[in-house]
């Protein structure tokens, strides 16, 4: 799904969290733009700064804690010009965020009604009886049987993936632009998944929203993206569409991911480890290829000393060259 | 919700009866008799003998237990040795000093603690937090008594602000002058008391919105877009305050009791003064009653703390 409305652009952003008094990068020199009705996923895993990205683009970073840098392009405003009272003005209404963990991210003493409601009270004029047709015709949305019934309940009351289609429910609430997932469906059972999905994929399509899906599960990216950034270490080291990353995936790291996935083909073989750990903040190098260290048989040479992305066709950029030289040890002949 | 009070209400009769045959026993098992002291040092043993045995003190304990429970359905706590007066007269004339000492001292306490506590954790780390975590250890550590005194000596005595004794100034005219010199004489010992025993609240409330503030269901708030300062008024500060909600009902009847205290250094004649004095004159008809007053209380006030959890936090009520 090719579109050419993008709103969101993402320029060669950096965060850096301070630790002991000095600044270290989770994401350095992000460059992504989300375009209206697409699903653009991002994938990696742990601590490889998907959800930093994620909470960057929403301003939820203590500014007394962390450095940011670069521009945030959003509908023509640079989100991170803004100071609170302007975000303040694209949270919740152009932008919505739907949390990873649905168990604590309702506020317990409060009932489901009031906290979606609360969204509409920053960001609309509705009268009191317009917000409350609403929370009901979005709890209908997102698939919850008995809209009257679960207003009025307490989150304790409710179901994880019930508690999920809540939060589902206050993210698209103000009908926003862009709607950020971090990993939504980590938390739940594989059947609520695939419904918690839908219910996204109806979202978008009635109010023609950029998604960005956050997740580590390849399962849930090859359903629904429409477009794949692949991160590593703080960086993006291949986007492309999804059939360019799933068909014709080029970096190591991309290529790894995609090999430790269970798949019917190789049901009877070891499911193939990366070996080795993403770099801590304080670790992380700063020069040099920072996927080298976990793929040790491939020569120095084929990295380049300051990796950039290649954009080898049409949407489809790598960072770095030694794709060209990678191959599995195993499949070189000799067994890892 | 009125489940959950119904139930906590029963479960308090046995509480009261175990209650108030321990009371019964360890007062009788005190040494002493209420007359060797009270009475001509040089009387004849005979005659307290006859004292003894007229007021029904060598009756068997289950006897004297069962006399004092009628006579206890019956609004009778019997007399004061020390005193010749009824104890539920004397003890409820006690006990309204009490109460006016109470009150004010518990809202001043909480009207200085909750803006410390939240003011501290909002500056988490920085001086005006750093500031209020050394008031309230110093303030923990130094003996409540000393305070007192050294309170006394420097506002009553050194800058004379303030009476150092009594509850109401027996030249004062009734109605107006007499409440005014009233709450002129709970000013200080209320206003120590305050600021002394504000160290459970300030800390609990601190390390509460601390967490809070670092919740996930505090960052859905800031991504819905709430302001800051909305988000501390309707998110942060109601669920930091269920821990203090839980002992709220207990201190405001654990202060009912007196604070022993406060009310011997400033003399002022609340419960906790007569129980001292009670307790040196081996006065058992008022001590018994005062401990079951007390013990009552306190079942009271978890009874109390119980219902403003279930009242704030829906997680606790019974369905």
């Amino acid at each position: 799904m090719e579109s050419t409305s993008e709103f969101l652009n993402i320029k060669d952003v950096n965060t850096s969290f301070k630790i002991k008094g000095k600044y270290y990068d989770a994401i350095s020199h992000i460059n992504l733009e989300v375009h209206h009705d697409e699903i653009l996923a991002i994938v990696g895993e742990s601590g490889c700064g998907k959800s930093t990205l994620a909470t960057t683009i929403m301003g939820l970073h203590d500014p007394a804690e962390t450095k940011i840098t670069g521009e945030i392009d959003f509908e023509g405003t640079n989100l991170l010009s803004l100071d609170e009272k302007g975000y303040n003005q694209f949270r919740g209404a152009k932008i919505g965020m739907i949390f990873q963990d649905p168990l604590s991210a309702l506020n317990p003493l409060k009932r489901i009604e009031d906290q979606i409601q609360e969204v509409m009270d920053y960001h609309t004029n509705l009268t009191a009886e317009q917000k409350h047709d609403r929370v009901l015709e979005l709890l209908k949305d997102v698939g919850i049987v008995n809209p009257k019934r679960t207003a009025h309940q307490f989150p304790h009351e409710l179901s994880g993936g019930m508690r999920q289609r809540v939060i589902i429910a206050i993210a698209i609430a103000c009908k926003p632009d862009l709607i950020i997932a971090d990993e939504p469906t980590t938390a739940l059972d594989v059947t609520i998944q695939a419904q918690i999905l839908d219910v996204l994929r109806d979202i978008q399509k009635e109010n023609h929203a950029g998604i960005i899906l956050i997740t580590h599960d390849l399962g849930v990216v090859a359903e629904t993206a429409d477009r794949v950034a692949v991160m590593y270490a703080g960086q993006i080291v291949e986007l492309g569409s999804a059939e360019q990353i799933f068909n014709t995936p080029k970096h190591p790291y991309t290529r790894s991911l995609l090999r430790s996935m269970p798949q019917r083909d190789n049901e009877n073989d070891d499911l193939y480890v990366i070996k080795g750990n993403v770099p801590s903040l304080q670790k992380m190098p700063h020069t040099g290829d920072r996927f080298a260290p976990r793929i040790p048989w491939v020569k120095s040479s084929s990295h380049e000393t300051n990796p950039i992305m290649h954009e080898i066709e049409s949407g489809h950029s790598v960072r770095c060259t030694c794709y060209k030289d990678f191959e599995f040890p195993d499949q070189g002949g000799q067994r890892a | 919700m009125w489940k959950t009070i119904l139930r906590r209400i029963l479960i308090m009769i046995p509480e009261i009866i175990i209650l108030s045959i321990l009371v019964f026993l360890l007062a009788k098992a005190m040494p002493g008799d209420p007359f060797t002291g009270s009475i001509n040092p040089k009387a004849d043993p005979a005659q307290i003998h006859h004292l003894m045995k007229i007021n029904g003190l060598y009756d068997p304990w289950y006897q004297q237990y069962w006399n004092w429970v009628v006579h206890l359905f019956h609004g009778n706590l019997g007399n004061s040795y020390q005193y010749q007066e009824p104890v539920t007269r004397l003890i409820s004339g006690r006990a309204v000093n009490t109460l006016w000492l109470a009150l004010f001292t518990t809202v001043l306490t909480y009207c200085f603690a909750l803006p410390m506590g939240m003011y501290a954790a909002k500056h988490e780390g920085k001086l005006p937090d750093s500031i209020i975590r050394i008031y309230t250890y110093v303030t923990y550590c130094i003996p409540f008594f000393v305070i007192l005194v050294i309170g006394i000596w420097i506002f009553g005595y050194v800058l004379g602000w303030f009476p150092t004794t009594g509850s109401v100034s027996s030249t004062a005219n009734p109605g107006f002058p007499t409440i005014a010199s009233r709450l002129y004489h709970i000013l200080l010992p209320g206003i120590l008391g305050a600021l002394f025993g504000t160290v459970n609240i300030v800390q609990y409330l601190r390390s509460e919105v601390i967490d809070a503030k670092g919740s996930d269901y505090v960052r859905t708030a800031r991504s819905k877009g709430v302001p800051e300062k909305d988000i501390y008024r309707h998110h942060i500060f109601r669920n930091s305050l269920l821990p203090i909600a839980a002992f709220a009902g207990y201190s405001i009847t654990g202060l009912l009791n007196g604070s022993l205290f406060t009310e011997t250094v400033f003399s002022y004649p609340g419960m906790g003064l007569l129980f001292i004095n009670s307790i040196s004159y081996r006065d058992y008809t008022v001590i018994t009653a005062l401990v079951l007053i007390y013990g009552i209380l306190n079942l009271l006030g978890t009874l109390l703390s119980d219902i403003i959890l279930s009242i704030v936090d829906p997680r606790i009520r019974i369905q």
